[in-house]
């Protein structure tokens, strides 16, 4: 079986879910390595990567790594795939990941695949376009397929590797350190997962008609442990931040669950949640088109359903 | 300062978008053209530093002749000038391509600066502006929702998953912005009669020094393998609240095991 590099993404020393899933997918294709750029690497770290079927771990134990913007990691990973020569690279389809991707793309030559929700023998990975009109199967006919895969593509399922570490000496290039980051700042937003990971996301839109009313969004979310999400009428009409919008021009998200309170399902919309695996409607129009992606749909006042579904999940737990 | 903005002509997302079943590439001629949304606050972002900072907003797109439409609309809101780079050899470029076509076209004009937005509403790649300062050399200032420029020095917010990064460079750089970061100003009467007489440059392949084997359709680094119409969704079940919508919603999540 052939190599395959998974990009760790963490904060904190944390592991985010993504990565897992990542290594999950690698090992139905070959043997996963991750790599791990920056500090934080700890015991539990490298003990979960092994759980999940890392059978190496390259670990890249620099501030330099992480404190200029993206060219480092894309160098780290341009080394490893020159040393290595695995079969493909994986990196999380988050902005940042894509930007990685990007530029190691170009540092080796290589194709790349971007917002991939599956990904099969030959690294053929599935896509879905045009707001999800359009799925189109694509693969990387030059270098080292690079494919940046959605978060919740897939289960994440442990199975042990080796999780053999392998420390890689990194000094950045002087070009790579152009961009530095002199601050991070974390704005807060409370114990909700973040938006494009959740496996749950709960959003409001036009329907809710106040950033007050915003709470009964939040507190259906609270009781299934989701992210909120918001469209595009409601963070323009500033009831909800606009970290939050998910849509075209905002995040894109595929969980397992998502919930749209009324939000009427513009294109605009759900070309950000249209690969979502169940999708639930609350509008009080029949005729809104999120309904016609519906799994379950309530056409009724969803300052009546919603507050009642809460109550209900409360009650069931 | 020299600034160059990078537009993109899209296909309006209120129309239904298409693969050509010949090529797979995007069926650009059965839509209407529109500029990327995204673009229009780097365009905006791009005057502001002008009105700030002095110097000229150079407009550049790569696309066909019908996108000239796209440079009208950015001189109209108050850019200088404007360079379409067009061939035909550069149709079907990928993301790679392009990144290298637009490279050298911005190697030719020169630049202080170069703003994009954050991705275009067609391919949705988002890989553009990291690409271009891979390949120019110049810092990554991408993703930004707040550009400061001061002299030689920049500086931008880049949002992050739990914020944002307080990021600092010097010019010249590539900078892509988010939506947000700004209003976009609506052409005046007055801008769209004056930007019909603003020169925009012609740029062919050989005129930018693009290697035409390294562009287009045929040298693409990936490909789609098949494409079609996404399925219907299974049609679901829809209830009308008499009472216990939230209760019949909750049932359906039980039965799928989500409570």
């Amino acid at each position: 079986m052939s190599e395959i590099l998974v990009l760790v993404e963490h904060v904190d020393g944390e592991i985010k879910k993504v990565t897992l899933e990542l290594l999950t997918l690698a090992r139905t294709l070959g043997e996963p390595s991750a790599v791990w750029a920056g500090p934080g690497c700890g015991d539990a770290a490298k003990a979960k990567l092994a759980e999940y079927g890392a059978d190496k771990i390259y670990v890249a134990d620099s501030d330099e790594v992480v404190n200029y913007v993206v060219a480092p990691k894309a160098e780290l990973l341009a080394r490893l795939v020159a040393d290595k020569s695995p079969a493909a690279v994986l990196v999380a389809s988050t902005i940042e990941g894509k930007e990685v991707a990007g530029r190691l793309a170009v540092k080796t030559d290589s194709g790349v695949i971007t917002d991939a929700v599956g990904l099969g023998e030959g690294f053929v990975a599935d896509q879905s376009i045009f707001g999800g009109g359009v799925n189109v199967r694509s693969r990387v006919t030059k270098g080292t397929p690079i494919v940046a895969v959605r978060p919740n593509s897939t289960a994440p399922v442990a199975a042990a590797g080796a999780g053999a570490e392998e420390k890689v000496e990194v000094a950045p290039s002087e070009a790579a350190r152009a961009a530095k980051i002199v601050e991070r700042v974390k704005e807060e937003k409370g114990a909700r997962p973040e938006l494009t990971e959740a496996a749950i996301v709960v959003s409001g839109g036009r329907g809710v008609g106040s950033a007050e009313n915003f709470a009964i969004i939040e507190k259906l979310a609270d009781s299934l442990g989701a992210a909120v999400g918001a469209s595009r009428a409601a963070t323009d009409a500033k009831w909800y931040p606009h970290q939050f919008q998910v849509g075209q021009t905002g995040k894109t998200v595929s969980p397992q669950l998502y919930i749209a309170a009324g939000i009427s399902g513009a294109i605009q919309h759900r070309a950000g949640m249209q690969t979502s695996k169940t999708i639930i409607v609350v509008n009080k129009d029949p005729e809104a088109p999120i309904f016609e992606i519906a799994d379950f749909g309530v056409v009724g006042d969803l300052f009546q359903v919603v507050p009642q579904l809460t109550e209900e999940i409360e009650k069931r737990k | 300062m020299n600034i160059v903005v990078c537009v993109k002509q899209v296909p309006d997302t209120a129309t239904e978008r298409k693969l050509r079943p010949d090529d797979k590439t995007l069926d650009r001629d059965a839509v209407d053209g529109v500029v990327n949304e995204l673009d229009e606050y780097a365009v905006e972002e791009a005057l502001r530093l002008k009105e700030a900072h002095g110097g000229e907003v150079t407009v550049l797109t790569m696309g066909p002749a019908k996108a000239t439409e796209t440079i009208r609309k950015a001189l109209a809101m108050g850019a200088d000038k404007a360079v379409h780079l067009s061939d035909d050899a550069l149709h079907g470029s990928d993301a790679l391509s392009t990144s290298y076509a637009m490279a050298q076209a911005l190697k030719k004009i020169g630049f202080d600066l170069v703003i994009l937005g954050s991705e275009s509403t067609d391919a949705r790649t988002g890989v553009l502006a990291a690409m271009l300062a891979e390949r120019l050399g110049a810092p990554q200032l991408t993703l930004a929702r707040k550009v400061e420029v001061n002299g030689s020095a920049i500086a931008i917010e880049r949002i992050t998953d739990y914020g944002y990064d307080k990021v600092e460079a010097t010019l010249p750089a590539v900078v892509s912005v988010v939506e947000k970061i700004n209003e976009p100003r609506y052409p005046s009467f007055k801008g769209i009669m004056a930007a019909k007489k603003k020169p925009v440059e012609a740029l062919g392949i050989a005129d930018a020094s693009v290697d035409a084997s390294a562009v287009g359709l045929a040298a693409a680094y990936s490909e789609v393998a098949e494409f079609a119409a996404a399925p219907p969704r299974a049609a679901g079940t829809i209830v009308k609240d008499e009472g216990d919508g939230g209760v019949k919603a909750a049932d359906f999540l039980a039965s799928k095991k989500f409570i």
